[in-house]
């Protein structure tokens, strides 16, 4: 193999004319708009505007106000799925939290306490020596005495209820969908889109009109989650059912079954342990809102964190923060292992019903033991809080003692990156005139993906311009921007050392889980303290939690290169660096880009939660509008962003396949 | 004026629901009551809400009544209190919400209950360590003295004042340019972003200078004061000509006014004796400083507050529930 010098490709010197084009324009715009006279090119006069929201403004009020089926109106539908959905979740807070209870107010006798703490973490532990082992039993066990120790039991339990309800229906609806989409290639079609929208609109841009439909209940979380959560099931589920090899199809079709027998007695049987990702996915996305449903009245874990820290207390944020990550951890484990578990032996003769259901039934009898025992001694019931830990004040203090001595070399770092990098970029981009943005992101879209990519970024794009936000959309690509660019910087050399080194892996890992599950709130508030209220600490918290795809595909990446290409690169003499630069980077390259766009999209999911610390872009804008319940406009900045991230992931995807399709070549010239 | 919320950290919306039966002792009911249904009364998020609706709330189980807490939106709760889904709600600040209710009330669905007896504050304010390195203040005319004290490296010479969050309002901005104030206005996304910083600054005795609002805990914990502005009146907002900036409105303070209590206007005829009750309801500002203190300061549980409370003034209360 050897090294490839690059002579400027004819295409690679008109791309850096177009660049330096731009750079040029961005920097002299302002006098250029004012010498021709042409305020138009930096600002979209406001005629041009669509009135866009306002339209989805009214839609919604007819909707909520006067949409009627004859017998019933549009609300008392939602208001009857609210009510139904409200069931099964009172029921599942009563067993774990309230106990039930008759009556109102000061007349309200319990009848039944809910499930003891101690009982609780017994039923977990034995789910866990079921699916798997003894080890995973008391891991998963220690996961939940840390939420007894820490005292955050209650709290942990209310968020578990509408965990435990979030999920079968996210896995029922997004099964369903999936498999539909499977059977049907036009629905499929028809969804893709549509998925694209939920996985992509942020969340508070839908909690208005979600608010105004389902009313006054953690139900309105509850729908808010399944919307958030239910798309990678959905996804999955198609994926996995095209997956199920053709041999187990035919065998279905030689035995005669029916097309409902053949859906779930062979295909979606064949393609569990696909399924079981998404249930995965659905676990960890749901426990990945349990912030944003507290916001919305889901009480629970979120809500604390939300307390904690509007009160400035860092270390009741962080142990609340951690008992979520701690929560979806145990979850996750538990739900890896349901799907590793081989398959039940099927034993000689029928056994008795007590043999059968050695589980349920030991678990049934600690429930009635520990609850029959907790109405004599009370700490077997609720856990004493005498025996709570909190470790608040270390993290209180830590945080003040950085403050106090390092604030400014920290003001220094700081300084230095928004006058080198921030500011010039922000310059930039709100420099360069709408019009040759638009025409440089549809050339980019030919290039990679000719008329249908060119015609999808323009259309994308001028939506945008046309309902004003222009500038609020290059300021949020501009966080995000510098935020991916310095989340890659910082995540692909991990992913290299956590593929290299397998210790090192196992521990970045560790830390990669707990970035992505601990709620972007609990650092947040240590980070404006360090930091000051502006785009630096939004960008620092941005980054921390779009940086896991980066590590976890770099990775990936590197792991799954074929051993074969990299023992020929051994035995030609490479050393480890140029083994390193010239066969594992570049083939691993259409996975590292792949990373790259996952850090984008979750970086756009993120700068809605950094308006919280006062960014200017459209986050900003979809937080306004839920703080002002405006439906039209929070969706239509939300679409925005979405359409922002439809773009980038497009032109990436396509990037890739390119890049994969070459080194294919590259691969077969190796050899 | 226009209506800002006050959305504190995640703020947000919300409609939602912890259901917190009152099981508060079973003291027994002083009268007969109208109706035993549950009158819903709405929680926010921010403290000294949390202890006025929890006093409002105790006091009418006190009195017979079956009361039920729904956590719930500060401005999309209206939509609920029109239709009756909700029943009270104990803070509605006339900085804030007082559009919101105006809007609400019109609709002749929702009813005003006259006044907490708190006021609401909302002003620049600096800690009191920041009168050595400017001593012109709090007069407002000090402030374009001392803006290089007040700076930080993005601002400098401008000083830097950190505004609430945008959806807050308050006009900052023109009161800036107004008053030709050297100042950049930064605005804080949420409250808890607002008082982090000032948490920060006060360890480090750093020079700041942000909204700060009362009732809250924070003009508790740290020691300073607010900047004196041209006193506010409607005159200053509505009319350029007023003022020392003859083209600009906003070249005043922030007006400052009552804290309100509203109720769904069917309260009245189901449950009487509770809308009288909670028409007489009243705190001062201190009083309920003193409780914010207790719960977000000294860290105690807030229906422990409370319960004190009810427990040392039982001659205001039963004043309330007898009339």
């Amino acid at each position: 193999m050897k090294a490839r010098t690059l002579p400027l490709s004819p295409l690679a010197v008109t791309w850096l004319g177009l660049a330096a084009a731009t750079a040029v324009l961005a920097q002299t715009s302002g006098e250029l708009a004012k010498a021709l006279d042409a305020r138009w090119l930096t600002k979209l006069p406001r005629e041009l505007r669509l009135p866009l929201k306002d339209e989805i403004s009214a839609f919604m009020k007819w909707l909520v106000e006067e949409a009627n089926f004859g017998l019933f109106t549009f609300t008392d539908l939602t208001r009857g799925i609210a009510w139904l959905l409200a069931q099964p979740y009172e029921l599942a807070k009563g067993l774990l939290v309230g106990g039930f209870v008759q009556g109102l107010g000061d007349e309200a006798v319990q009848l039944l306490p809910p499930l003891s703490w101690a009982a609780v973490i017994f039923v977990v532990a034995a789910l866990g020596h079921y699916a798997k082992s003894l080890r995973l039993a008391v891991f998963v066990g220690l996961c939940f005495l840390y939420l007894a120790l820490f005292g955050q039991w209650q709290s942990a339990m209310v968020t578990l209820a509408s965990i435990l309800i979030a999920v079968p229906l996210g896995v029922a609806g997004g099964l369903l969908l999936g498999i539909a989409g499977y059977r049907w290639p036009w629905f499929d079609r028809l969804l893709t889109p549509v998925l694209d929208l939920m996985q992509t609109v942020p969340v508070f841009a839908y909690l208005v009109p979600i608010l105004f439909l389902f009313g006054f209940g953690p139900v309105s979380a509850l729908v808010a989650t399944l919307v958030y959560a239910m798309p990678p099931m959905v996804r999955i589920t198609t994926l996995a059912l095209r997956g199920v090899p053709s041999e187990v199809r035919e065998f279905g079709v030689m035995v005669g079954c029916t097309s409902r027998q053949m859906t779930w007695r062979i295909m979606v049987p064949s393609a569990m342990p696909g399924l079981m990702v998404g249930v995965n996915q659905v676990i960890m996305l749901s426990l990945n809102m349990v912030i944003i449903a507290s916001m919305i009245g889901a009480g629970g874990l979120g809500y604390d964190v939300l307390t904690s820290l509007r009160r400035l207390d860092i270390g009741g944020g962080l142990e609340a923060g951690v008992a979520i990550v701690v929560l979806a951890i145990a979850l996750d484990r538990l739900s890896q292992a349901f799907v590793k578990r081989p398959p039940p032996e099927h034993g000689e003769g029928p056994l008795s019903f007590v043999m059968r259901h050695p589980y349920a039934l030991t678990a049934l009898g600690v429930i009635l033991v520990t609850g029959l025992l907790g109405l004599v001694w009370p700490f077997l019931q609720s856990y004493p809080a005498a025996a709570q830990f909190t470790t608040g004040p270390f993290w209180e203090n830590l945080v003040r003692s950085i403050n106090v001595n390092f604030f400014d070399q920290l003001e220094a770092v700081k300084t230095f990156m928004l006058l080198n990098l921030l500011i010039p970029v922000k310059r930039f981009l709100l420099g360069v005139p709408w019009p040759w943005f638009i025409l440089l992101v549809t050339l980019a879209g030919w290039q990679l993906g000719r008329w249908k990519l060119a015609l999808l970024c323009l259309l994308l794009s001028a939506f945008i311009l046309v309902n004003g936000l222009w500038e609020d959309a290059m300021v949020t690509l501009y966080l995000c921007g510098v935020s991916v660019l310095i989340a890659a910087a910082i995540g692909i050399p991990v992913g290299v050392l956590a593929a290299q080194n397998a210790r090192a892996g196992r521990v970045i890992g560790g830390v990669i889980d707990t970035l992505q599950t601990l709620p972007s709130f609990v650092y947040l508030i240590p980070v404006v303290m360090l930091f000051r209220v502006g785009d630096f600490s939004a960008m620092i918290a941005v980054v921390l939690y779009a940086l896991a795809p980066a590590v976890r595909y770099t990775a990936h990446g590197i792991r799954s290169i074929d051993p074969q290409l990299i023992e020929a690169g051994t035995v030609s003499g490479c050393t480890r660096w140029q083994l390193l630069w010239r066969i594992k980077l570049p083939l691993a390259l259409p996975e590292i880009m792949l990373g790259v766009n996952q850090t984008i999209m979750l970086a756009l999911s993120m700068l809605v939660i950094t308006a919280l610390v006062g960014t200017r872009d459209l986050g900003q804008e979809v937080y306004v509008a839920l703080t002002k319940a405006d439906t039209g406009r929070g969706i239509v900045a939300g679409v925005s962003v979405a359409f922002i991230a439809i773009i980038a992931d497009r032109l990436i995807a396509a990037g890739a396949a390119r890049a994969r399709a070459r080194l294919g070549l590259v691969a077969q010239g190796a050899h | 004026m226009r209506a800002h919320l006050k959305t504190r950290l995640g703020a947000g919306l919300g409609a939602g629901v912890a259901l917190a039966l009152a099981l508060g002792a079973a003291d027994t009911a002083l009268a007969e009551v109208e109706s035993k249904d549950p009158i819903k009364l709405t929680l926010h998020d921010w403290t000294g809400q949390l202890i006025t609706t929890k006093l409002m709330g105790s006091v009418l189980t006190k009195a017979g009544y079956n009361v039920e807490y729904v956590q719930a939106d500060y401005i999309a709760q209206f939509a609920g209190l029109k239709t009756g889904d909700l029943h009270v709600a104990m803070e509605i600040w006339e900085t804030t919400g007082r559009e919101a209710m105006d809007e609400a009330t019109a609709t002749g669905n929702v009813e005003n209950l006259g006044e907490t007896g708190m006021q609401a504050v909302e002003e620049w304010w600096y800690p009191a360590y920041m009168k050595e390195k400017c001593p012109g203040l709090p007069n407002w005319e000090a402030l374009n003295d001392c803006a290089e004290a007040f700076s930080t490296p993005e601002t400098a010479p401008k000083g830097r004042y950190l505004g609430g969050p945008v959806t807050w309002g308050g006009f900052d901005d023109e009161r800036v340019e107004a008053l030709e104030l050297d100042y950049e206005v930064v605005h804080a996304g949420t409250d808890a972003a607002l008082f982090a910083e000032l948490e920060s600054a006060y360890q480090r005795q750093a020079p700041v200078l942000l909204w700060v609002y009362a009732p809250h805990w924070a003009p508790i914990k740290y020691e300073g004061e607010w900047v004196e502005f041209p006193e506010y009146t409607p005159e200053c907002y509505a009319d350029a000509s007023w003022g020392s900036n003859p083209d600009m409105a906003y070249d005043c303070a922030k007006p400052r006014g009552p804290i309100w209590k509203v109720s769904w206007a069917g309260v009245k005829d189901k449950w009487p004796g509770a809308h009288s009750a909670i028409k007489a309801f009243q705190v001062s500002n201190e009083e309920m400083g003193a409780m914010v203190a207790a719960v977000d300061l000294d860290g105690k549980d807030l229906d422990a507050v409370v319960a004190d409370w009810i427990a040392k003034n039982e001659a205001t209360w039963s004043q309330w529930v007898s009339n």
